[in-house]
């Protein structure tokens, strides 16, 4: 017996969903299986710590829905990039460098401004700063045809020396290699708590973004330029779509958007940088937006998705007295279902018995 | 089916079928293939010819059925394995590789010591033996179409194939190239070879086959010997009803100059000369047609007058009807119809260019008309969707539904979707190349309808082809290119086939007959 692997021609939604519930099922079993191995506990205590890990007080359901929030706003940054097959890996970077000038705002003017003024200030510097970590790839790839993937990836490294830079620039106390928590006193260019509740402003942020980016992929002659030059450029070029333009254009929303997540990231969040401050969710984002299929709207439940899994892998951890290596074991097998699904549900496999009938 | 006593089976198919998901591609066909006879396949596009020669070469695997080679039952599960039982396929596009010379690519993937000394003996013995005419130390990227097909066909026959399949041989060659392969064709039938071609057509079966099969809609429908048969019957037993088979050809009327092309000369981007010093002039209300080998120009220089290309010299002129005149040259397209100069182009890569595959057919109308939108910066979804379905409407396009992505519908559809919507704008001048290339006979003479339609209602039409049949019958004059340059310039109404064939490769207009073919 022996099978081939096939092209599907057609799945329906609800048979891919089947598909993927399956896999993170599977993923559980095998993260119970691998640390009952380890630790000897239940499997089942192992999923609910996972639940617990995620959802299990108030606080831990908002500090989820904020890593969430971020998450989702990075890869909705990515995706009409990658709508266009311009392959923006360079979220990292342009996230840092959206950080670093909010950063900036809040050290060097903390004294000189009002606090009003230094907000907006970090708001339009962050977006200015992400954009244009976006634009010199586009520039490069609209005029001389530069490989995209290599030269986002590049200044992803450059964002991260400047900010290693600049954290001994200003680094307090001197010698100690960090920033600190900037303006801990005056809390100048922290931004504000929406209801008292210090996880709301990225959570309405997100969900603003979401709904933007929706429409204007869907709805918009923007969006929609997007979508032909992404299939197609021969076709845009022939409907006199002026490509360069659009690559440029959309680029410079991308890392616009990135930008924001940079702001958040420092202003409301962390209230100090560091060159991990995005901690890799420049290229999560890369698979929240494709497991999604660059739907904005499906990229809510995927970033959920990998969010809950991963805080709920490090719980594990925690709770039963292990380091975060084991964690990332474990977050390692659940990505391997998630993105592995995938296959199944653009390909069939089919068995053929020795005497030649094929079976589905 | 008709038994030939005398002759041995080569290939029997026995009640195969092959579904792709819901679509019955090949139902229950029977077929027997004889040791040295040229079998033609013949059918509409979709009627499941290439599928069942796909699943003979082992590219397909049926769901049911046998298939029989030599009196015993063969599993062909791939390519390899039609190879061992000396079946072998020549497809449609080309498998080469473009950097190595005809030798390399003829033994390219085959097991054992690598021995092109004596490879190459055994091909140019098989060369000499079957009359080819091929240099085997040439690179492929220095090649015409024909040499290349010259290469598949060796590599098939030096891989020992008893049985060969030729899908569509004929739509890239000139008159004299198909002359050159049918001569090998029928050395190769005298050498005991059988051979299966697959054509649309009707003068070429009757030239070379001696025998038709044909099939409709995945179904066997029956098979002549070739001698006993004539067009008309093969045609309606394709389509399943009667069909007439003759191109109008309306007068034109009220003709004045519509655009003039001076000396438009263009470079590739390595500088390679692509058209020289092209001048003619295009007519309201008539159709131009341009005859050439393909790779001759016609590509540049569509592609030119649409502001697709870069031009290196020459000029291409708009006269609109009250006389003003606008030069196009160097302007894109979005600036030429920012000028009220309606042109319509029907690319020949209609899914790489023409449409968007991925997309569906209420989204290829809006290639169009996005700009108008509902706002400045917000899309009209609507008047798409109604150009959509009435385009389905009118040109009876079959598509589940007009959110079909459009790369799921036939060759067929697919170019009916793509004129209807170059159609809809009212265009002044309409561009079309290969029009026709590679759908049915139906389709095809939808395909021309539409364009005497548009030529009646006063449109410019430029009508880039290759059948030279066709060309004769629908164009009011022939241009033909040869290597990039006008080799002259007949009148349809009495062009004559063998003299376009002569110009199509020869750079002088003086050689008037003398070669028949």
């Amino acid at each position: 017996m022996s099978f081939h692997v096939s092209k599907r021609s057609d799945i329906t939604t609800s048979k891919a969903w089947i598909i993927r519930i399956i896999a993170i099922v599977a993923a559980l079993v095998v993260c119970g299986i691998v640390t009952t191995i380890c630790t000897g506990d239940n499997p089942i205590s192992i999923f609910t710590t996972i639940f617990q890990g995620a959802f299990g007080s108030q606080r831990k359901t908002f500090i989820t829905l904020q890593y969430v929030a971020i998450l989702l706003i990075i890869s909705l940054a990515l995706t009409p990039a990658f709508k266009m097959q311009f392959w923006n890996i360079g979220g990292e970077g342009q996230v840092l460098m959206g950080g670093l000038a909010s950063a900036a705002c809040m050290i060097t003017l903390a004294d000189k401004v009002p606090n009003a003024v230094v907000i907006i200030l970090m708001i339009i510097s962050s977006i200015l700063a992400g954009a244009i970590w976006g634009l010199i790839p586009a520039l490069f790839k609209a005029l001389w045809n530069t490989n995209e993937t290599l030269s986002t990836l590049m200044m992803n490294y450059i964002a991260t020396q400047l900010v290693a830079y600049f954290v001994i620039v200003w680094e307090v106390p001197k010698g100690s290699g960090k920033i600190g928590i900037i303006n801990q006193d005056s809390n100048v260019g922290w931004l504000i708590n929406v209801a008292g509740n210090k996880y709301l402003l990225s959570i309405i942020v997100a969900v603003v973004i979401t709904i933007g980016m929706f429409i204007y992929l869907k709805y918009t002659k923007h969006g929609y330029e997007i979508s032909v030059v992404g299939e197609s450029q021969n076709t845009a070029r022939y409907v006199g779509i002026n490509v360069e333009k659009v690559i440029i254009r959309t680029m410079i929303l991308s890392g616009a958007i990135c930008g924001i997540a940079g702001l958040l990231l420092v202003g409301g969040v962390n209230h100090t940088i560091t060159t991990t401050i995005s901690d890799g969710q420049g290229f999560t984002g890369v698979m929240v937006s494709w497991l999604a299929k660059f739907n904005p709207i499906t990229m809510i439940f995927t970033s959920l998705l990998i969010i809950f899994m991963d805080r709920g892998a490090s719980e594990i951890s925690t709770a039963f007295e292990l380091n975060q290596s084991f964690a990332d074991i474990l977050t390692g097998i659940i990505l391997f279902f998630i993105i592995g699904c995938e296959f199944f549900i653009r390909y069939q496999i089919s068995f053929v018995k020795a005497n030649g009938k094929e079976e589905a | 089916m008709i038994k030939l006593e005398k002759k041995e089976i080569a290939v029997s198919l026995r009640g195969i079928t092959k579904k792709f998901g819901k679509v019955v591609a090949n139902n229950d066909v029977n077929l027997d293939v004889y040791k040295g006879e040229i079998l033609s396949l013949l059918g509409e596009n979709g009627s499941g010819k290439t599928t069942l020669m796909n699943m003979l070469s082992g590219i397909y695997f049926p769901d049911e059925g046998q298939i029989i080679v030599n009196g015993k039952e063969a599993v062909i599960k791939s390519p390899r394995d039609a190879f061992e039982l000396g079946i072998g396929m020549v497809h449609q596009h080309f498998k080469l590789i473009d950097v190595f010379t005809a030798t390399q690519n003829i033994i390219l993937g085959l097991d054992g010591k690598l021995n092109i000394k004596g490879a190459k003996k055994e091909i140019q013995r098989i060369c000499d033996k079957y009359g080819f005419d091929i240099n085997l130390d040439k690179k492929i990227y220095d090649m015409s179409v024909s040499e290349k097909q010259t290469v598949e066909i060796v590599k098939v026959l030096y891989r020992g194939a008893n049985i060969l399949v030729l899908d569509e041989p004929t739509a890239v060659l000139t008159p004299q190239e198909t002359e050159k392969l049918f001569k090998v064709m029928r050395n190769m039938k005298s050498d005991g070879k059988s051979i299966i071609i697959i054509t649309h057509k009707l003068h070429e079966v009757e030239a070379i086959s001696d025998r038709v099969a044909v099939l409709r809609q995945g179904e066997y429908i029956d098979d002549m010997i070739t001698s006993e048969t004539n067009a008309q019957e093969m045609t309606d037993m394709m389509v399943g009803h009667a069909v007439t088979l003759n191109i109008d050809r309306p007068e034109p009327k009220n003709s004045n100059k519509r655009i003039e092309v001076k000396n438009l000369t263009v470079l590739d981007e390595e500088g390679v000369t692509k058209l020289k010093d092209v001048s003619f002039e295009v007519n309201s209300g008539e159709v131009l047609g341009i005859a050439g080998i393909s790779g001759c120009g016609q590509k540049e220089l569509l592609k030119a007058i649409a502001g697709l290309e870069k031009v290196e010299s020459g000029s291409i002129t708009y006269i609109h009807k009250d006389g003003r005149t606008e030069e196009l040259l160097g302007l894109k397209p979005r600036q030429i119809s920012e000028l009220g100069v309606k042109l319509s182009f029907v690319p020949e890569d209609r899914l790489g260019m023409g449409l968007v595959g991925n997309m569906n057919l209420a989204d290829n109308m809006m290639l169009r008309s996005y700009r108008k939108g509902k706002s400045r910066f917000f899309t009209d979804k609507k008047t798409p969707r109604t150009l959509a379905e009435n385009i389905v409407e009118k040109l009876q396009v079959v598509t589940p539904s007009i959110d079909t992505p459009v790369r799921k519908l036939s060759g067929g559809n697919v170019q009916k979707i793509l004129v209807g919507r170059e159609i809809a704008s009212g265009p002044k001048v309409l561009m079309t190349a290969y029009a026709v290339r590679g759908l049915d006979i139906n389709s095809s003479y939808t395909i021309y309808d539409l364009i005497n339609k548009q030529k009646e209602k006063g449109t410019a039409v430029i009508f880039v082809g290759e059948d030279l049949d066709v060309l004769i019958e629908l164009c009011d004059r022939i241009l033909v290119l040869c290597d990039g340059e006008v080799s002259g310039i007949v009148e349809g109404r009495n062009a004559d086939k063998n003299e376009l064939g002569m110009m199509m490769t020869s750079n002088h207009n003086t050689s008037k007959g003398g070669v028949t073919v």
